[in-house]
């Protein structure tokens, strides 16, 4: 490529002082945001009062190591649990998708399942679950609360989910079942070889976003009793009538989602540039 | 000459490594029709989307009525709107009727009446011959017809110079015929036209210049009987060779 000439270079400074000017501008004004948010919150007559309640920094010391306990149990619910979706309901999604008469009970259970656990609240289903399955007290049914929960838990996303799948495979357009088709693959090898691929690729943004909701909703197998961050920021908090363990497990949650959050934009950067190369639109 | 309507001085533009404009000049007049040719990957394409400023150009310039429509102070969006473009591909709204499509810029960026906007698009509709298909979306209609819809809604802001990208690669053969028609109409009314294009036959009759583009620059340029009938440069002789046997000159 030829040296750039003088026109072009004058052009290239123009658009760095443009740019840099737009991120100071950005940057000031977030800076006066946040510094007219601050004296606000910080003048307000009860402001000392919330701030013992709170924020206060003893009791986040030590509740900490307690909390980061519980939220471990968290992170297993969401590790099983999150698997267990993708498995069930890609399963239920590719039922729902099934063609011809044969199919048409599979069909209607797997949409009666959707129907049922997508508009089921996920805490009634928590209760239903955790407290109904051991009222039963049928031999070797598990009544730990760290399984029930994560059943609960997975019935209800699985719902959510497979939806998700099933608008990637319907936006897999006909034209490549038809071409998968007339290689001579099979329904079921075309769906596996040539459709679902592209259609997990297509959904993986909506998948992530999925996966950030599970993650702060694991939160809530507490009201089964099961000590995770959530219940045992309850505990220290019933203990020492101060709210900041809430605080602090609320701030773990959110630590716990900031690297998917970032997963899911480098993902959806990535499709976009797959999409189109470097227009300017 | 007097004063070109556009003016493409050494416009360079590079994607990653590849750089696929090495400095390219075209000076195109008032009412003139330029076809730029070249073989697939040669430039053609790039140098329209430069012109049209969907591409940011890495060198040169592009003059439009002798302002520097490549300068970053200038409002691209201002310059789009003097200017006509038409797609390989059609590109028109689908979830927009036929006359929607037309009446859209005329309404919503120059802000003409509604009333007003309508009967110049039914106008242009009439030139196209497809009038009575106003009420209709496209994909109730053919590609032939889209294409020709797709012009009629570049023509529909007044543009200065109509920019026509390969407007007749994804027709069907006997669907072409219509949308040259048409280019060849807007073309006796005086529009200044920049086109790329794979038909030599109707670059021969309708372009006042031919230039082939071959590695990123005009290698050359001149009246269609000289550029297609007696090249001076081997490689525009070995491209019309190919494309005589391809059956398509």
């Amino acid at each position: 490529m030829p040296a750039p000439s003088e026109l072009e270079l004058g052009r290239r400074a123009f658009r760095a002082r443009r740019s840099q000017r737009s991120t100071l501008v950005a940057l000031g004004s977030t800076l006066v945001f946040f510094a007219v948010a601050h004296l606000v919150v910080t003048r307000s007559p009860g402001w000392p009062r919330v701030q013992a309640t709170f924020f206060s920094l003893d009791v986040a010391r030590e509740s900490f190591p307690e909390i980061l306990r519980g939220l471990w149990l968290n992170v297993q619910v969401l590790v099983v649990g999150g698997l267990c979706v993708l498995v069930l309901g890609l399963g239920i999604a590719v039922l729902r998708t099934l063609r011809g008469p044969a199919f048409a009970p599979l069909r209607i259970l797997a949409t009666g399942y959707v129907d049922l656990f997508r508009g089921m609240p996920l805490i009634i289903t928590l209760y239903l679950v955790g407290f109904g399955f051991p009222a039963l007290q049928l031999q070797g049914l598990p009544t730990s609360p760290f399984v029930l929960g994560t059943t609960a838990i997975v019935l209800t996303y699985s719902a959510y989910v497979a939806e998700v799948f099933r608008a990637g495979i319907e936006s897999v357009h006909p034209s490549q079942r038809a071409a998968a088709r007339s290689l001579g693959l099979s329904h079921r090898q075309s769906m596996r070889i040539v459709v679902l691929p592209q259609a997990v690729r297509n959904v993986t943004p909506a998948l992530l976003n999925d996966f950030v909701a599970l993650q702060k909703d694991v939160g809530l197998i507490s009201v089964l009793g099961a000590i995770d961050a959530v219940r045992q920021a309850q505990i220290i908090v019933g203990q020492s009538f101060n709210f900041t363990p809430y605080v602090v497990a609320g701030l773990l949650f959110v630590l716990l989602a900031v690297p998917s959050a970032r997963i899911a934009d480098a993902v959806a950067v990535r499709a976009r540039r797959r999409q189109q190369s470097g227009s300017v639109l | 000459m007097t004063e070109p309507v556009l003016d493409v001085r050494g416009v360079v533009k590079a994607f990653g490594d590849d750089v696929v404009l090495r400095g390219v000049d075209l000076a195109v007049g008032e009412h003139q029709v330029v076809a730029l040719i070249g073989s697939s990957g040669s430039g053609k394409s790039t140098l329209l989307r430069c012109t049209s400023l969907l591409e940011t150009v890495d060198d040169g310039q592009v003059l439009l009525d002798g302002e520097d429509v490549t300068d970053p102070r200038v409002d691209a969006d201002a310059v789009r709107r003097r200017l006509g473009v038409v797609f390989q591909a059609f590109n028109l709204f689908p979830h927009m009727t036929v006359l929607d499509n037309v009446t859209l810029a005329p309404v919503r960026v120059h802000g003409r009446s509604k009333a007003d906007a309508r009967e110049e698009a039914l106008g242009l509709l009439e030139r196209i011959g497809l009038v009575d298909k106003a009420g209709e979306y496209p994909d109730r209609l053919s590609g032939g017809q889209q294409q020709r819809v797709a012009i009629a809604r570049a023509l529909a802001v007044r543009p200065r110079v109509l920019l026509l990208d390969e407007i007749t690669s994804a027709l069907d053969p006997e669907l072409v015929g219509e949308v040259l028609r048409v280019v060849r109409e807007v073309a006796a009314q005086g529009m200044t036209i920049v086109m790329a294009t794979h038909e030599m036959g109707f670059a021969k009759q309708v372009a006042d210049t031919v230039c082939f583009l071959s590695d990123g620059v005009v290698l050359e340029s001149g009246p269609p009987e000289q550029v297609l009938g007696e090249p001076v440069e081997a490689r525009t002789r070995q491209f019309l060779s190919r494309v005589i046997d391809a059956g398509r000159l």
